[in-house]
């Protein structure tokens, strides 16, 4: 049942990425200024929500972890950061393709690309963190901690644009500014291209966690195979 | 219309499409491997009992 609620969504998750792709590519008219390029941004954006979603999920669950000790949160914890992780990825290199094109310049050390790039670093080291420590109890409680405080990161990231004069552009969607500043119909297909990266999210982090349920049998097989 | 700038925004989509297709691949993978794992130490453990 659970496996094929998860088929399920995963199959919306991919009809709609499909049908966004077919109407960004050949329904939605070019920008004024930056011509096609602009387009990479019905990706960069949504990725960058998508990762931040998943960070807050592994927020939430390191607190659980921390207040309830139930590994199953430490679990939820790790896979919301892998798969953030994977968007994350996707919105720093679009990004970095877009401004090849605008700026001339692959990259640029302002606040809210250097900012993205230690979010990155931060999370992965995270994961790296995880792979040092061998008892379950100490690497979950040692990630909690690390999780929470690398959320910083992505909130600086977030307020970047506002908090610095950066070369990455300002905010523009209508609920950060309280005003129509691009046209609403790129808008609508921003907030569908999200929810479809949304759901894929959500597929990934559900197998991930199941993988991560696998290995807990194996471990206890393992323990009990050492003993016989 | 400049034609690199039709070049790059390909290129960004492929990496959007591909960076997702090469985790989800690396996600299938990781599947099979613990599912062999798992399936190994249990015949293990039968034959051991």
């Amino acid at each position: 049942m659970e496996k094929n609620i998860r088929i399920g969504i995963g199959a919306l998750a991919g009809l709609l990425l499909l049908r966004n792709l077919y109407v960004i590519l050949f329904n939605l008219p070019d920008e004024m200024a930056q011509g096609p390029i602009y387009r990479i941004f019905y990706y960069h954006l949504p990725a960058y929500f998508t990762a931040m979603c998943c960070y807050l999920t592994a927020l939430a669950a390191s607190v659980l972890y921390l207040t309830k000790r139930d590994l199953r949160y430490d679990a939820l914890a790790m896979a919301a950061t892998e798969v953030g992780l994977a968007f994350a990825a996707v919105n720093l290199i679009t990004g970095m393709i877009w401004g090849r094109v605008i700026w001339g310049i692959w990259w640029a050390w302002d606040a809210r690309l250097t900012w993205a790039l230690i979010c990155w670093l931060v999370y992965f080291g995270y994961l790296m963190l995880r792979q040092a420590i061998d008892d379950p109890s100490e690497r979950a409680k040692n990630s909690a901690v690390l999780s929470i405080f690398s959320f910083v990161s992505v909130a600086i990231t977030y307020k970047a644009i506002e908090w610095w004069r950066t070369q990455h552009p300002g905010p523009v969607l209508s609920f950060r500014t309280g005003k129509q500043l691009i046209d609403p119909e790129m808008e609508r297909m921003l907030f569908t291209n999200f929810l479809a990266l949304a759901l894929l999210a959500f597929v990934m982090v559900t197998v991930r966690l199941r993988q991560e349920d696998i290995q807990r049998q194996i471990d206890g097989l393992r323990r009990r195979a050492h003993a016989l | 219309m400049d034609s690199r700038n039709i070049q790059f925004m390909f290129w960004g989509l492929a990496v959007a499409w591909g960076l997702l297709a090469i985790y989800v691949v690396m996600l299938a993978a990781r599947e099979n491997r613990l599912q062999k794992q798992l399936e190994s130490l249990k015949r293990i453990l039968e034959d051991k009992q």
